[in-house]
């Protein structure tokens, strides 16, 4: 057993670990944090990969943001020493089963398959290959698909926006017109 | 023929007309609509003379026999290499004729109507309406082919329709509508069949190509539809008089008469122009149209002869006893009508034979002229009366003169009294009736006697009997209103002068015709005879009538309630096709095929109760559905995969 | 590295997929739901890289589709988060049971 093996190992343990962690803690900051664990230790099973580039962006992407704006949502709208509402017993029963049969299945079919690889050369991933792939218009280039991610981004964006943005003050809210006399006959009949 | 390419005008201008006023008539134009409608008329009226003159004295004849000018022919639906439906503009004598006549009596219809439809509410749409059926009459009576034909027969049905109902807010003109529609359209399905028999065992629909196969004694057409038989009668014989009930519907023979009656309920202008000078008489067009067909087949042009004779005496008898002007008007036209089928009838094909078929078209054509004018004078009484029913009127002789002589013209003229036109198509039918059958003849001479009887009685019962006193609105009209009174009453002097014989005949080359003096005597004593009995009985207020009414008792009731035949007809409609099908088909409609939808409704209301807990709401049902199918998919991928 | 085997990498990845897929049958608080699937859309790019890696090293299709899924998770969490704030605003209430106006 190899070092690089061993850490593997370590790395593929401690992902798994809080992962569960997350989808079963009780309160939910503490499912945050566990939440943050298994992102770093997934760009850590990237830098083990020799992808830096991608594990920078993990990092910076889902912990520094995603993992961020998610304990803002939970302190906007929970009080955050509280335990959550445990899932009925039967759910997470059924859920438990459904889950372990899936993965199974996925995993018998995965391991049954024969992966092969194509060559046996090393990857080359710096970042100047992927920036000259993403940018390139020609051949192999993902330009397109980079601007309507772009746009979808700012959609997303501006949708964010305006879904957040409180619409209305909340005392102002009135029937219309044509329900308010329905609603005045309802009460009297 | 380039000469006569104008006469597309004749029929381009009411169709334009009636858009314009169709369009504008309501608001825009309502007060001048109907001097925009009689100056198009007047147009139209002076093209189709001019067309008169051009065909009958410059092209149409050719070796002295009038020959058929297509103005116009195009192909409009193809269905097959063989059979397609054309349309054009198709010149013949009969087809001029039709013309002159349609064109100037609805000028006429159009005058008159200034005067007596002023200040009506719907006076311009009245006016769109007036253009729409003039212009399907006018292309109707020139069509080249059968199917042509078909499509403006059903437009001068709708406008028919449309007219009859100008006043929708009465009832009785909404039921009388309906009548003439729902008579009419029975008796269309009867004509499209025949076209589609004719057609079919001709290969074409163009009259002229099939008026020459179907009478070529050897085409291989003709042995096909006399050779084939359904009930032991001829293809030829069926078509032929599928296509006469059409004729007969619109013709209102009997006994598809009742709902020309009815129809009086439109305003009287129209009942001038339709329903007695130009669309009644389409039934009869249409058989001269397909003359030479019918003059070849016998038994065909029998039942034309008899259903012309029935209707001819029936009617008659029916107006001697009617007191609503305008029905006993309606029942001479049937009569009249009646005349020119049975004269078509007896007519033979060529040379002196076809006596019959030329006097019913000069028939045709001086009724055209007195029937208006006694249509035009009742709208002129009713208009000053303002009622029906001869009862409120009575020595009018005084306050409308001219209205008094122009009926008196009238009455004369369809009594068959010389020198009135009358006389003169009369008497040719008669002596073509006398030619070939006698019984005929003696319906003929007897419906003539009735006819002067009924006329004069409703003469002197108008303008002669006891005077009312009647404080009157407004005296006998407006110019507009006795201008036409005076032509059409000039003309129905004049118009038996014309050699008809010269012009119009079943094989298009001119005859000889005279009239035997010695001949005319018997008919025209009997009408003088009926007359001098009606001036008797009605000159003066009397209890003559009554009393000959109560001794002739039951023959006389029904007479007057017109042989039954609208009960007839209610008992058939009501009592046997109601109950027998109508019933069991509304029975099965109700229940059965909307049992049918009920019961599918029903199942899909309980399978979606039963299914509907799917949609739950909860979000992670949806998750764990989603997943489970995925999963399914899976698996039958995996279990069907094809082993590499 | 290469003496790790692809099996067992993927063996990680679908392990942390159907822990996401756990989170998101049991749990009943919005905002653990979204984690859950942040879970699952980061085994999704592990496998995207680990095949890369392993299997096409002559290309990075792999990897630039993993940076494209992190952009649109981003979005999908930011549009996320601001559906349950509204959420809460409404209903006054971030858990899914109570959010089930939207049935029969």
């Amino acid at each position: 057993m190899t070092a690089s093996q061993v850490i593997f190992y370590i790395i593929a343990g401690f992902i798994l670990a809080t992962g569960f962690l997350a989808v079963t803690a009780s309160r939910i900051f503490r499912s945050a944090i566990w939440l943050l664990f298994s992102l770093i230790g997934i760009a850590a099973l990237f830098f083990w990969m020799h992808l830096e580039f991608i594990a920078a962006v993990q990092i910076t992407v889902y912990v520094g943001g995603i993992v961020v704006l998610i304990i803002f949502s939970i302190f906007l709208t929970q009080k955050s020493g509280a335990k959550m509402a445990k899932p009925a017993r039967s759910r997470a029963l059924f859920a438990g089963l459904a889950v372990l049969l899936g993965f199974a299945l996925s995993f018998i079919l995965i391991s049954l398959y024969h992966f092969q690889a194509e060559t046996s050369l090393a990857l080359n991933a710096g970042v100047s290959d992927i920036g000259t792939q993403l940018m390139r218009t020609n051949g192999e280039g993902y330009a397109l698909p980079l601007e309507v991610v772009s746009i979808l981004l700012l959609a997303a964006l501006i949708g964010c926006i305006v879904i957040a943005m409180k619409s209305k003050p909340a005392g102002k809210e009135t029937t219309p017109e044509h329900l308010k006399g329905k609603s005045e006959e309802m009460i009297n009949t | 023929m380039s000469h006569l390419s104008y006469i597309v005008w004749i029929l381009l201008l009411p169709l334009a007309n009636f858009a314009l006023l169709g369009l504008t008539g309501r608001k825009l134009l309502k007060g001048i609509s109907g001097v925009i409608g009689t100056s198009v008329l007047l147009v139209v009226a002076a093209l189709a003379s001019m067309a008169v003159y051009q065909y009958f004295f410059v092209y149409g004849k050719l070796d002295g026999i009038y020959h058929l000018i297509n103005v116009l022919q195009f192909e409009w639906l193809k269905f097959s290499p063989n059979v397609s439906i054309g349309m054009g503009v198709a010149l013949d004598p009969i087809s001029v004729m039709m013309l002159f006549i349609v064109s100037v009596v609805s000028l006429m219809v159009h005058v008159f109507s200034l005067g007596y439809m002023k200040g009506e509410e719907r006076f311009g749409t009245y006016y769109a309406f007036l253009s729409l059926f003039t212009f399907s009459m006018l292309s109707l009576v020139i069509s080249t082919n059968i199917f042509q034909i078909y499509i403006f027969w059903e437009l001068v049905g709708i406008s028919s329709y449309l007219l009859i109902g100008f006043y929708y807010d009465k009832p009785s003109a909404v039921a009388a509508s309906k009548k003439a529609f729902i008579v009419t359209r029975f008796a269309d399905l009867g004509f499209l069949v025949g076209i589609l028999i004719l057609s079919f065992g001709a290969g074409t629909l163009d009259i002229h190509t099939l008026i020459i196969r179907l009478t070529t004694v050897q085409s291989p057409q003709l042995l096909g539809m006399t050779t084939s038989s359904f009930l032991g009668i001829s293809a030829l014989t069926w078509g032929l008089t599928l296509v006469f009930i059409g004729g007969a519907g619109k013709s209102a023979m009997f006994p598809l008469h009742v709902w020309l009656p009815d129809a009086m309920e439109g305003p009287t202008p129209i009942s001038a122009l339709i329903h007695a000078a130009t669309m009644v008489v389409a039934g009869v067009y249409l058989v001269a149209r397909l003359f030479p067909l019918y003059s070849f087949d016998v038994s065909s042009l029998n039942i034309v002869a008899y259903v012309g004779a029935i209707s001819a005496l029936l009617p008659a008898i029916i107006a001697c006893t009617q007191n609503d002007i305008k029905r006993v008007l309606a029942y001479s036209t049937i009569s009249q009508i009646g005349y020119m089928m049975f004269g078509l009838g007896v007519s033979g094909y060529s040379g002196e034979l076809g006596l019959g078929y030329m006097a019913s078209m000069f028939h045709l054509f001086t009724h055209a002229f007195f029937k208006s004018l006694l249509f035009l004078c009742a709208g002129a009484i009713i208009h000053l009366v303002q009622s029906n029913d001869v009862k409120d009127m009575g020595g009018l002789r005084k306050l409308m003169p001219i209205t008094h002589i122009a009926f008196l013209v009238g009455c004369l003229s369809i009594a068959g009294i010389p020198p009135f036109s009358g006389f003169f198509s009369k008497e040719e039918i008669l002596s073509a009736a006398y030619q070939s059958n006698k019984l005929i003849y003696g319906v003929g001479v007897f419906t003539s006697m009735l006819t002067a009887f009924y006329m004069f009685r409703l003469y002197f019962r108008i303008f002669h009997s006891r005077a009312q006193n009647r404080e009157l609105a407004h005296g006998e009209g407006s110019l507009s209103m006795k201008l036409p009174l005076v032509v059409l009453a000039v003309s129905a002097t004049l118009a038996g002068f014309v050699p008809f014989s010269l012009f119009v005949t079943p094989d298009h080359a001119p005859i000889e015709a005279h009239v035997d003096l010695i001949f005319s005597i018997f008919p025209v004593v009997l009408s003088v005879a009926a007359i001098l009995f009606a001036a008797r009985l009605y000159r003066t207020q009397n209890a003559r009538p009554a009393k000959i009414a109560t001794s002739l008792g039951k023959i006389y009731r029904f007479a007057y309630r017109k042989f039954y035949f609208d009960e007839i007809y209610l008992f058939v409609s009501k009592k046997i096709i109601f109950n027998l099908i109508g019933r069991p088909a509304a029975w099965i409609d109700k229940h059965i095929v909307d049992g049918l939808m009920n019961l599918l409704a029903a199942t899909t209301v309980k399978i979606s109760v039963l299914i509907k807990g799917f949609q739950s709401g909860k979000l992670q049902n949806y998750a764990v559905y989603f997943f489970a199918g995925i999963i399914g998919l899976a698996a039958l991928f995996v279990y069907f995969r094809q082993s590499p | 590295m290469n003496n790790v085997p692809l099996v067992q990498i993927l063996f990680v990845s679908t392990g942390l997929f159907f822990i996401g897929m756990y989170g998101l049958f049991s749990r009943r608080n919005l905002i653990t739901i979204l984690m859950s699937i942040e879970l699952m859309l980061n085994s999704v790019n592990i496998n995207f890289v680990a095949f890369n890696k392993y299997l096409y090293t002559t290309q990075l299709n792999g990897v630039i589709f993993t940076i494209f899924i992190i952009t649109i998770a981003a979005a999908e969490a930011a549009v996320a988060i601001a559906i349950i704030i509204n959420l809460y605003r409404s209903h006054h209430s971030i858990d899914v049971e109570d959010a089930g106006e939207l049935k029969y």
